[in-house]
């Protein structure tokens, strides 16, 4: 099956372009925005689904925040949208972790999983490799559809009567095997159990479809080295995700088990409510094992899309090729085959032998180093530059300011010794905020203001977004930044309240600025999202004079303004030469479907 | 245009890949299953057990379905539907057999005392069986879809991708029940 073929997975022939273009015009709206195949609309839904996470997942933080800031005052209004849960305008002890716990699933795994790596694997891989569509279209909308039903299952968990699952995003047995526990581990686990098996599903059939896409249906002259370096961290990502989510679905099935069949994978020797329990053998460790084994790589996941799109985007507005191309593609395979071997850095504290976790010690600190070499290569990227400021660099420049701050605290966090002291305090919280969390966010805005001219054939406003990138960028800073002292006086974390203790009394101040900075960086996202869908109707139109506007050489801006399903209306163009060719030989830049000049110099 | 199809002729076909990608992800599956079966092993409170004299039956059922789809494939490739039709049904009974009988091991592990809660060896051996009986059940689905399809009046179409998509995974699924035959065997 070729290129062509691939559209309806039975020979289609689009030799001539009125014929295809013909044929789209049938499309029913059903077909069309519902169940599409087509992997640009399919990109958006993703989007969609994922802004609305993310709206979620942030409102969530916002309330938990206000308990934490002012834990000696009530909000009339929480009562009005939680009910029981808010008694009076104090959240109740139980749903607080709810919140805490439903913030970390729907942000780890809604947003930057499926919202970030979702979005762009499927708007920019068959874009930028010459491909009509992904290998199958028809596994790539399944796979949205069963992010969907995850969606909808993990939602309908906010509505149970004993709420959702609250055991922490992680889910430790064995408080989340025992129903009696707590009710966070009642209905609301379950939910959780069966809408991250879905979740891992729709990961396995979209990360199938972006790794054979990217090694079986590049377009004529797109060697692998040619390849944006957008694509290769697509590649990568979706390769952990393929080799790690199917443990972690392991771990569920094992838990589903204890929770309901009676066997005893993760429970031993447990007395609760007075009541000794049958299960015996069984050893809570091995599910920690279990999850991190997917748990590590996934912040990859997570990181590593950002970390291409910040690439290509940093390249792109400071008009120079990237540097160290090669490099960069070296540390994205060691950033990827390190990530297998690190995972029990989470469990030093676990009463693992100190002998394994200095094997594990190692290999996170040699993590550092593909990651410094990335920092090193955008750094000299921007070096001299012809930098131009768009929304999208910002956010780009943004995502490795981010990423060193939050990276250099990794190192502390990776030496046990250290760890023994800072496991699980508001260091933790704020060293993986910094480097995954709001890092990949800002990728991930990075991604949508570069790429919304070629989504939606319209340019977002320009004020909005700075704006919107000034106040988010402050704010992190200002939100996780004193969270590094709280956790080195040893402030824990996902506690609810911490009056009663004399040594944090002197913390009361600080986080009650930290919330009123979460409150306002909440709000300031709302300029992004009326941004994003005001423009979607109202924005500056893309015009043929400027639909490559900020002067890419990657291949989907020789793309039509509104690309049909198929991208290309007449041939997919050949690729001559990398991605890269910024500033060369006295011109701007040259696309990669410029065949190499006769008396060309080399890159 | 023939020089670009020219050339993705010598690459592997996507669906195929997409296979070979699929069976690698459900290898890292049992093997995160076989690693925690290996830790549990070197701990106190392990039981052993015996391995059901039937599921050595059912070995030799999804062997010999293994060869029955490969002779399917054949007939595809020579245009005899006759046999083709003949042979993937075969493949389908095999298939249907093969789960039945790991059912009936699993009740006559039962009987024996061996129940899923008794010991975490005890569930580890029927988690690990049962996952696997689960592939092969929707390989099984995939045979019957394919099966009902042949009959189709409405498509005379003579691609062999689905044939030879359908052997990857039965073959696959098939090596899968042979190692984890052994691994149950010389561990437990
Ligand atoms: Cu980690």
């Amino acid at each position: 099956m070729n290129n062509e073929e691939v559209l309806h997975e039975k020979p289609l022939v689009v030799h001539d372009a009125g014929h295809a273009i013909h044929e789209h015009h049938h499309q029913s709206f059903i077909t069309k925005y519902i169940f599409s195949q087509d992997h640009k609309m399919i990109s958006k839904q993703y989007l969609l689904t994922g802004i609305i996470w993310a709206v979620i997942g942030g409102f969530f933080s916002v309330i938990f925040r206000l308990q934490l800031g002012f834990p000696d005052q009530t909000f009339p209004f929480l009562e009005d949208i939680f009910g029981h849960w808010a008694k009076g305008g104090r959240l109740d002890t139980e749903f607080y972790y709810a919140l805490v716990t439903m913030h970390g699933t729907i942000l780890v795994f809604f947003v930057l999983t499926a919202g970030l790596s979702g979005t762009f694997s499927n708007f920019l891989i068959p874009l930028q490799v010459g491909a009509r569509d992904m290998a199958s279209p028809f596994l790539n909308m399944l796979s949205y559809w069963f992010f969907f039903l995850a969606s909808i299952v993990m939602f309908s968990s906010l509505f149970l009567q004993t709420g959702p699952a609250s055991g922490g995003w992680t889910i430790y047995p064995p408080l989340s095997a025992l129903g009696d526990a707590m009710d966070g581990s009642k209905g609301g686990m379950d939910f959780w159990l069966t809408s991250i098996a879905l979740f891992i599903i729709s990961v396995l059939l979209g990360g199938l479809n972006y790794i054979t896409t990217v090694l079986n249906m590049r377009t004529k002259g797109m060697y692998m080295t040619r390849l944006p370096l957008t694509v290769w961290s697509f590649l990568f990502t979706a390769i952990l995700g393929v080799l790690t989510f199917p443990v972690l679905l392991s771990a569920v099935v094992l838990l589903l088990f204890d929770r309901h069949l009676g066997t005893s994978f993760y429970l031993s020797d447990i007395v609760i409510g007075g009541k000794i329990l049958p299960n015996e053998g069984g050893s809570p460790i091995l599910f920690q094992h279990l999850f991190w084994f997917l748990g590590h790589p996934e912040v990859y996941i997570i990181a590593l899309p950002a970390m291409g799109i910040t690439s290509e985007v940093i390249s792109t507005n400071s008009r120079k090729p990237i540097f160290g191309y090669m490099a960069m593609v070296g540390s994205f395979f060691a950033i990827a085959s390190l990530s297998f071997l690190v995972w029990a850095h989470h469990m030093f504290v676990s009463g693992m032998n100190p002998f394994l976790g200095s094997f594990f010690v190692l290999f996170t600190l040699l993590i550092a180093v593909p990651s410094a070499i990335k920092v090193f290569n955008w750094l000299t990227t921007l070096w001299k530059g012809n930098i131009h400021f768009t929304p999208g660099m910002l956010f780009a420049i943004g995502f490795v300011s981010l990423f060193i701050s939050g990276g250099l605290t990794g190192i502390w966090l990776g030496n046990s010794a250290l760890d023994l002291h800072l496991h699980d305090t508001y260091f933790v919280i704020a060293h993986f905020h910094l480097v995954m969390g709001v890092a990949s966010m800002f990728g991930m805005f990075a991604g949508v203001y570069h790429w919304y001219p070629k989504m939606f054939g319209r340019f977002m406003n320009h004020t909005l977004s700075y704006l919107h990138f000034w106040i988010s960028f402050i704010g992190a800073y200002f939100i996780f930044w004193p969270m590094h002292y709280e956790g080195l006086a040893g402030m824990p974390r996902r506690y609810y309240d911490f009056s009663n203790w004399e040594s944090f009394k002197m913390f009361g101040g600080l986080n009650e600025f930290i919330s009123i900075t979460a409150i306002i960086v909440f709000a300031a996202q709302f300029l992004f999202i009326f941004n994003f869908f005001y423009s979607m109707y109202k924005g500056r139109k893309v015009t043929e004079r400027n639909k490559n506007p900020w002067h890419s050489t990657t291949m989907e801006w020789t793309t039509p303004i509104h690309p049909p399903h198929g991208n290309w209306v007449s041939e997919i163009p050949e690729v001559h030469r990398w991605p890269y060719d910024y500033g060369k030989d006295g011109r701007d830049f040259i696309a990669q479907t410029e065949p190499v000049g006769a008396d060309e110099s080399k890159h | 245009m023939i020089a670009v199809m020219k050339q993705e002729k010598k690459t592997i076909h996507p669906l195929k890949f997409i296979m070979w990608a699929g069976c690698a992800s459900i290898v890292m599956m049992f093997a995160g299953l076989s690693s925690a079966y290996i830790v549990k092993r070197n701990q106190a409170n392990w039981l052993s057990f015996d391995i059901p004299v039937i599921f050595y039956y059912s070995t030799a059922v999804i062997i010999l379905s293994s060869v029955t789809i490969m002779l399917s494939r054949k007939a595809f490739i020579n245009r005899e539907m006759k046999h083709y039709k003949r042979w993937l049904f075969l493949t389908t009974i095999l298939g249907i057999t093969f789960v039945l009988l790991q059912y009936l091991g699993f009740k006559q592990l039962w009987a024996s005392g061996i129940t899923l809660t008794r010991n975490v060896s005890f569930s580890f051996l029927y988690i690990i069986v049962g996952l696997h009986a689960v592939h092969v059940m929707g390989g099984v689905v995939a045979l019957v879809i394919m099966y009902l399809k042949s009959f189709s009046r409405r498509r005379k179409n003579y691609n062999q991708i689905y044939i030879d998509l359908m052997n990857t995974y039965w073959h696959f699924v098939d090596l899968l029940w042979i190692y984890l035959l052994f691994f149950l065997l010389l561990i437990r």
